[in-house]
């Protein structure tokens, strides 16, 4: 405790972006090896260039999640934030929005989160093109309840509610958000946060509704599964399927753990969001 | 202030714009439609918005959203929708946040009769989320009513930053009546308070004297957490006992403190009444012309007519109600409010006239039961 306590006190001197961090809740509950920190630190980051450019107000910002490994990000950051229910994050910031469209709404979840509970409103902010940007958490489980089958998880595997191996096939997010005229579909993964970064810089910069899937690690629960406990091995095994790829296209987005899988920019729009459209051009 | 002959919705609609409404949320049903396609027309006019949303754990959330955004804000439905809200209202709950649910009855279970009311919901309005809360429940009986009580439900929504249930009925619901409007500045308008400390030293869930935290919104600088997990003063997650019952204790003992500003209610002929009816909503509008009708025929009978059921000033019910030798509890479902009336007047006779009418219980209908006991 006291170690902690001290490790506390030296990381709110230690980094420049502590300043977007509730420091006293440092260190976070997420595992050693997670990827949920690494992709954090590359939105603070791309935050930070925005609010330099004066872009964003930090003030304005406003994180706002369900329920879920990934939700928790709502704990640690310094700005306004919203915990909320699983699967109801999108429908929350959209009222938010709707109420004050100078907030800058960044929902983010996990994959059952977004797509699987929370698949409807997903859909139906993207059918608007609600000014949010959407960020997905892709770790192929239900991580924070101990490794349930999700709306991602690789065909065949054993999870805990798919001992015979799960027969589903795995949602490809992007192609679904292909189907809506949206301003920007990204995939990412935390094994290149520099990338993670552009993407969630450009995002941010950005109106109408935004989405970004990163493909992440989940060495305590999705590698336990697939039998890759150790992180770096899980790492390493993720950093081997990943593919970067500029411009792909929708026809490359399928989520294939075993053929690989595809991030870059899918989708680049500019067409006026919904806060626009009805408030009649201010936004 | 204007006279009008409308229904009830309209008289919703009318009183929520009054109130202060910016921000309404929602998904169509009867009987509320109405509801929301009026406001869709005229709270723009008001620097508001109306979102049609993709169902009703939509609609509820959006509005939970936008009152920690800063804006007044509403939804309307109706039993299948409510039920879809039920987790949603709980996060209004444990988050302290102002908003109001009309809640118009209609017949069930499940489906039912959509165009027909009931007042079977009485008890899912009271607790249909899961966990420790008290949310109180209006029940206009008349379209004059269906208007104060919806700025009254505002009102107490946003002094004690709590869900508030308007509890009305298809049958109110397009029922017209005359009725008299007041304007802003005509009535008394509440609006949330605001923190006075700097955003370092405010705690979003710390409340004051009153019993009630202030609260800052999004965008004004004080990084609220709105956190749907137990908490403390600041919004942090902590599993502990003591922090769960100071919890329950804030969001519980804030409404009992107010119990005065929730609780309504209101008698009619109750001097030296030997017997008296208790009803609310709608089937009082029957359970008067009864009295009436006793009266006439030398039977002293009165009525008290809950406007708030719940949470029920038990104190002052039992008060009212000390003189009287029979109580007979008129509602139009299976007997449910009686369950409150036995036990806060447990050394009475108090008799249940549950009468299921898709329109409206007739009074020849209660009679019939009432004279069995006279
Ligand atoms: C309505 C509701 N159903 C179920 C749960 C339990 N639950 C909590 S998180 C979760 C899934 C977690 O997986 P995901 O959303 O992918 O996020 P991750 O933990 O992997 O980041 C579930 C099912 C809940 N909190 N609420
Ligand atoms: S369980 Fe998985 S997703 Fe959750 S914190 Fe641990 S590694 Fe990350």
């Amino acid at each position: 405790m006291a170690l902690i306590e001290k490790t506390k006190v030296e990381l709110g001197k230690a980094h420049p972006l502590d300043k977007y961090l509730r420091i006293e809740r440092i260190p976070t509950l997420w595992c050693p090896g997670c990827g949920l920190g690494v992709s954090l630190a590359a939105l603070l980051k791309a935050i930070d260039r925005r609010v330099k450019e004066g872009v964003l107000d930090p003030k304005k910002i406003v994180f706002v999640t369900g329920i879920g490994c990934t939700a928790r990000t709502s704990f640690y950051v310094g700005f306004d934030a919203a915990h909320t229910l699983h699967g109801r994050a999108v429908a929350f910031a959209t009222g938010a929005k709707l109420a004050n469209p100078k907030l800058e709404l960044i929902v983010l979840g996990g994959d059952g989160d977004i797509a699987g509970i929370g698949g409807n409103h997903l859909i139906h902010a993207a059918r608007r093109n609600m000014d949010l940007l959407v960020i997905m958490n892709t770790n192929f489980i239900y991580a924070m309840t101990g490794g349930q089958l999700a709306p991602t998880t690789p065909p065949g595997l054993y999870t805990t509610t798919t001992p015979q191996g799960s027969r589903e096939k795995p949602m490809n997010v992007i192609k679904l958000l292909a189907a809506f005229e949206v301003n920007y579909v990204a995939r990412g993964s935390s094994i290149y946060p520099q990338l993670l970064e552009q993407y969630y810089y450009k995002a941010l910069g950005m109106r109408g509704f935004r989405f970004i899937e990163v493909v992440s690690t989940c060495p305590e629960v999705f590698g336990r599964h697939i039998g890759y406990r150790d992180p770096v091995t899980l790492y390493d095994e993720l950093k081997k399927r990943v593919k970067v790829k500029t411009k792909p296209s929708i026809e490359e987005s399928s989520l294939d753990w075993d053929r690989g899988i595809i991030i870059g920019e899918y989708i680049v729009n500019d067409y006026p969001g919904y806060i626009e459209l009805i408030m009649g051009g201010k936004k | 202030m204007k006279r009008v002959y409308t229904h009830g919705n309209r008289a919703i609609a009318e009183a929520a714009l009054v109130a202060g409404l910016k921000f309404y949320a929602g998904y169509p049903i009867t009987p509320t439609s109405d509801i929301m396609e009026y406001l869709a027309e005229k709270l723009p006019e008001y620097g508001g918005v109306m979102m049609q949303f993709e169902d009703e754990l939509a609609s509820i959330n959006a509005i939970v959203g936008a009152s920690w955004a800063g804006a007044k804000a509403m939804t309307a439905t109706s039993g299948p929708g409510f039920s879809l809200m039920a987790e949603g209202l709980g996060l209004a709950v444990i988050t302290e946040t102002p908003i109001v649910i009309a809640y118009v009855m209609r017949a069930g279970p499940s489906t039912g009769v959509p165009t027909k009311s009931t007042q079977a919901d009485i008890y899912q309005a009271r607790f249909v989320s899961h966990g420790d809360y008290i949310i109180p429940v209006l029940a206009p009986w008349s379209v004059q009513e269906a208007f104060d009580l919806t700025i009254k439900a505002f009102n107490i929504a946003e002094y004690l930053r709590t869900p508030v249930i308007l509890l009305s009925d298809a049958t109110l619901a397009h029922l017209w009546e005359s009725a008299v409007f007041r304007d802003r500045g005509e009535v008394e308008i509440i609006d949330r308070k605001k923190p006075k400390v700097p955003p370092e030293k405010y705690k979003p869930y710390e409340p004051e004297e009153d019993g009630i935290a202030p609260m800052a919104v999004f965008g004004e600088g004080y990084k609220v957490l709105v956190e749907s997990l137990t908490h403390d003063e600041r919004g942090f997650y902590i599993q502990d006992t003591m922090v769960q019952r100071r919890m329950v204790q804030r969001i519980v003992g804030k409404i009992i403190k107010n119990i005065d500003r929730v609780f309504e209610y209101e008698t009619h002929y109750m001097d030296n009444a030997r017997h008296a009816i208790v009803s609310y909503g709608t089937s009082a509008r029957s359970s008067l012309a009864v009295v009436r009708d006793l009266r006439e025929k030398g039977i002293d009978i009165g009525m008290v007519r809950l406007k708030t059921i719940w949470p029920i000033d038990e104190g002052s019910l039992r008060k009212t109600l000390s003189g009287v030798e029979k109580i007979f509890v008129v509602e139009n479902n299976m007997g449910k409010l009686v369950w409150d009336i036995q036990r806060i007047m447990h050394d009475k006779e108090v008799i249940p006239v549950s009468i299921i009418d898709l329109d409206l219980p007739s009074p020849n209908e209660i009679l019939e039961v009432i004279n069995e006991w006279l």
